[in-house]
């Protein structure tokens, strides 16, 4: 199987979906010309020409609103951000003209259309770049958010959410773009809304989504070594939530440690742990830990960022506390 | 301010206690903390300690006495504060804890305290709304000390399959908490403890009365004991149950163990294999019989659970082999033989020994020729296995040799009747003394 960049394995989902629905169409700023901020849209504009890959200006909800308009009359839009930082501006569009325009119209306007870009903090890109999206997002009904972690994930992901009728956001991890892993040849889709075990285990569950889903990989790995056996449960979709993988995942350990990328307050992860005691309360043995951002403006400082961060280390403290183990 | 002192869930399962002694008088001086009577609960006599400062002003409840959970039984308070209205409304034990133990406290209240009879707006007015406290400590287990008994979910519900009491297991989480390791440690202690008589691991099925000692000695009612009373009660009472027995002729069943047995070893089945196969394929033959009594309804099932009853140390239990009737005679066996051990060793999980659509019972090892079993509700049949022995039998008109069992199915009939059970239990001979057709 060809191991490829998380990078190229979008290209590769763009390029296919466009090929196979000539109303699938990409926009946003340097989309075109500059073959994307950070590449994921390397060679479209060469094969799908300038009505297809539509370079903007810098008008972010401009650009999210030409987008929806263009769903409600059929067409399939997939609009980039060059980062879901910027979004924040788009974000009327996006909350309040695509997340209920079908419930507005009573189920005339369905809007098939994507909001992709990098999602989550990258290195010392400070305060206001270096944000995670999926707690924010995902409180919308009406929208779907997908946050895949490996280069298999963001293909089969990417092609479900432009196939989807609704509007998904699409948060790709900026620290992943130049991860590899491998991506079958053949073609293939990932449902939404379906969560996988990612790697299995007996003493604890780690629930995670985008980036953490990796940093719990790596915990895992870690804590291998001291032969403490983790489950590791990717939400991959966040919403809609797959609730049935997380709940089989904590009745077989009986423990669960929910990581997320963004700040703990009102975050994803405590909608996960709210459907954990609800479901499984009777096969929890402890209570369940969260490990997320610290609650401060991300900072600039090397050292700063590094502890405000979640990360493996935060992830195996939480798992051996969860286990009794500190 | 006045503290009430209520009957508190000494035991996680406690739900009345009775007064043994009091070991404060009315009038003492108690601290908080301070033991005020010796309570005796489902499973033990505990310490009842007082929750607050002052004196015994009064007792509600005389040594003897039962009271339910959350009942008040006396009051501590200054020595000039007026008790009267909490004394008044000390009938109103519904009040004290209202929810903890909602109709129970007013079912056996009145056995004492006739006040009960009229409890609710006058009661409730008399005992104003805090009573959250009293409720707390009836719905909490505590240990003997008074000190709230912390445990995990998990670890409840483990020592409630195991029929434990928190109470007697020693928590190593944070607080004290009782987790699930603590639980496995205790099972495992406990294993120990009826290990270490040594001649009842040299003879274990010859376990032989103490003579020297006390005459006779208690144990209180295991989760599991108290269950099966429940349930076989439950069973015997309201179920009409009738029974069919018929003998069954085993000699093809013998050969056939003996051909496969001249196979290898992997291919070795025991007579209990070959009835639990059979059974299971008669089941699937005759789903009338494979049906629950569900009191509105009778629900017949399309796949056939099998129960398998098994008799472990402090009673019985019955895991169940799923879809037993497409299962392999060697995954069944294998099955049956894992299942039996889990159960022995007391790690089944619910959903092991939950959901059975009928059930086996073989006593046919202990050299039981014949019994009744009862039936396990809301199941509408169990089938009861004897020992395989041979006889004299009438054959063509001469007198032979073979080996028999007896078989006795108990059927409740309000889902099978007379010939509904005895057409199941021909396809079930025919199965049993063709063992062929278990092939098929």
């Amino acid at each position: 199987m060809p191991v490829i960049t998380y990078r190229d394995a979008l290209n590769q989902a763009l390029r296919e979906e466009m090929q196979r629905d000539d109303r699938v169409f990409l926009m946003g700023e340097e989309v075109g010309v500059y073959q994307g901020a950070y590449k994921v849209s390397r060679g479209l504009l060469q094969e799908f020409g300038e009505m297809r890959v539509v370079d903007t200006p810098i008008t972010e909800l401009g650009f999210a609103g030409v987008g929806v308009g263009a769903a409600m009359v059929g067409l399939r839009p997939v609009i980039e951000f060059m980062t879901w930082n910027f979004a924040l501006l788009a974000l009327d569009q996006v909350v309040n003209a695509a997340a209920k325009m079908l419930y507005m119209s009573g189920g005339q306007y369905p809007l098939p259309m994507v909001f992709r870009g990098p999602n989550g903090a990258a290195l010392q890109l400070s305060a206001q770049h270096s944000q995670a999206w999926e707690s924010w997002l995902s409180h919308i009904p009406g929208l779907k958010v997908v946050t895949p972690a490996t280069p298999h994930d963001a293909k089969g992901l990417l092609k479900s959410a432009i196939r989807d009728d609704n509007p998904v956001c699409f948060l790709e991890g900026e620290m992943l773009y130049n991860t590899k892993g491998e991506v079958p040849e053949e073609e293939y889709v990932i449902p939404l809304g379906q969560a996988e075990v990612k790697r299995e285990g007996r003493d604890a569950t780690i629930v995670a989504n985008g980036k953490m889903a990796i940093a719990a990989l790596a915990a895992a790995d870690q804590l291998a070594k001291e032969d403490i056996a983790v489950e590791v449960v990717d939400l991959r979709t966040v919403r809609p939530l797959d609730g049935e993988t997380v709940t089989a995942s904590v009745r077989k350990t009986n423990r669960a440690v929910v990581a997320e990328e963004g700040w703990g307050v009102s975050g994803i992860g405590a909608t996960i742990v709210d459907l954990i005691q609800r479901d499984c309360f009777d096969d929890l043995d402890a209570p369940v830990l969260r490990v997320h951002q610290e609650d401060v403006p991300m900072p600039y400082a090397k050292g700063l960022e590094r502890v405000a961060k979640p990360d493996a280390g935060k992830i195996i403290k939480a798992v051996k506390k969860v286990m009794y183990l500190e | 301010m006045a503290t009430k002192v209520v009957m508190e869930a000494l035991s996680p399962t406690m739900e009345e206690g009775r007064l043994v002694k009091w070991l404060k008088s009315e009038g003492d001086q108690v601290k908080n903390g301070e033991t005020l009577a010796e309570v005796e609960t489902d499973k033990a006599v505990m310490e009842l300690v007082a929750r607050g400062e002052g004196v015994l002003r009064k007792q509600l409840a005389a040594e003897g006495d039962t009271a339910p959970v959350g009942q008040l039984i006396a009051v501590i308070a200054a020595p000039d504060e007026n008790i009267d209205e909490l004394v008044a409304g000390a009938g109103g034990a519904a009040a004290a804890a209202p929810e903890a133990a909602p109709k129970k406290t007013e079912e056996r209240a009145p056995e004492k305290t006739p006040a009960a009879e009229q409890p609710a707006p006058q009661a409730r007015a008399a005992a104003p709304a805090e009573p959250r406290e009293d409720v707390r400590a009836a719905a909490a287990a505590q240990r003997g000390d008074g000190e709230r008994l912390r445990s995990s979910p998990l670890a409840r519900r483990l020592a409630s399959e195991q029929g434990l009491d928190l109470g007697q297991v020693q928590g190593s989480g944070p607080g004290g908490r009782i987790v699930k390791r603590d639980i496995e440690a205790a099972i495992e202690t406990g294993g120990a403890q009826a290990a270490a008589a040594p001649s009842a691991v040299a003879a274990p099925a010859m376990r032989r009365v103490s003579r020297d000692g006390e005459a006779y000695h208690d144990e209180p009612l295991s989760q599991m004991r108290k269950t099966i009373a429940k349930r076989l009660v439950e069973s015997i009472g309201p179920i009409p149950t009738f029974y069919l027995t018929a003998e069954f002729d085993l000699e093809r069943a013998t050969e056939m163990r003996a051909a496969m047995a001249a196979l290898g070893d992997e291919y070795k089945v025991s007579f209990n294999d070959i009835i639990m196969k059979a059974t299971a394929t008669a089941l699937a033959m005759h789903p009338e019989v494979n049906a629950h009594w569900l009191g509105d309804k009778i629900r017949f099932f399309n796949r056939v659970h099998l129960g398998m009853a098994v008799a472990i140390d402090e009673g019985l239990i019955t895991p169940v082999i799923f879809d037993a009737d497409v299962k392999r005679m060697s995954e069944m066996s294998a099955e049956a033989k894992a299942l039996a051990k889990r159960a022995r060793d007391r790690r089944l999980k619910p959903e092991e020994y939950m959901g059975a659509t009928f059930s086996v019972s073989n006593l046919g090892m202990f050299g039981i020729d014949q019994f009744t079993a009862i039936i396990n509700p809301p199941e509408a049949g169990i089938l009861a296995i004897g020992g395989v022995e041979e006889k004299p039998v009438v054959q063509d008109g001469e007198l032979v040799i073979r080996r028999r069992m007896r078989v006795t199915m108990s059927c409740d009939h309000r889902v099978i009747d007379g010939a509904t059970g005895a057409k199941f239990l021909q396809t079930l001979r025919r199965m049993i003394e063709n063992p062929l057709f278990l092939v098929y």
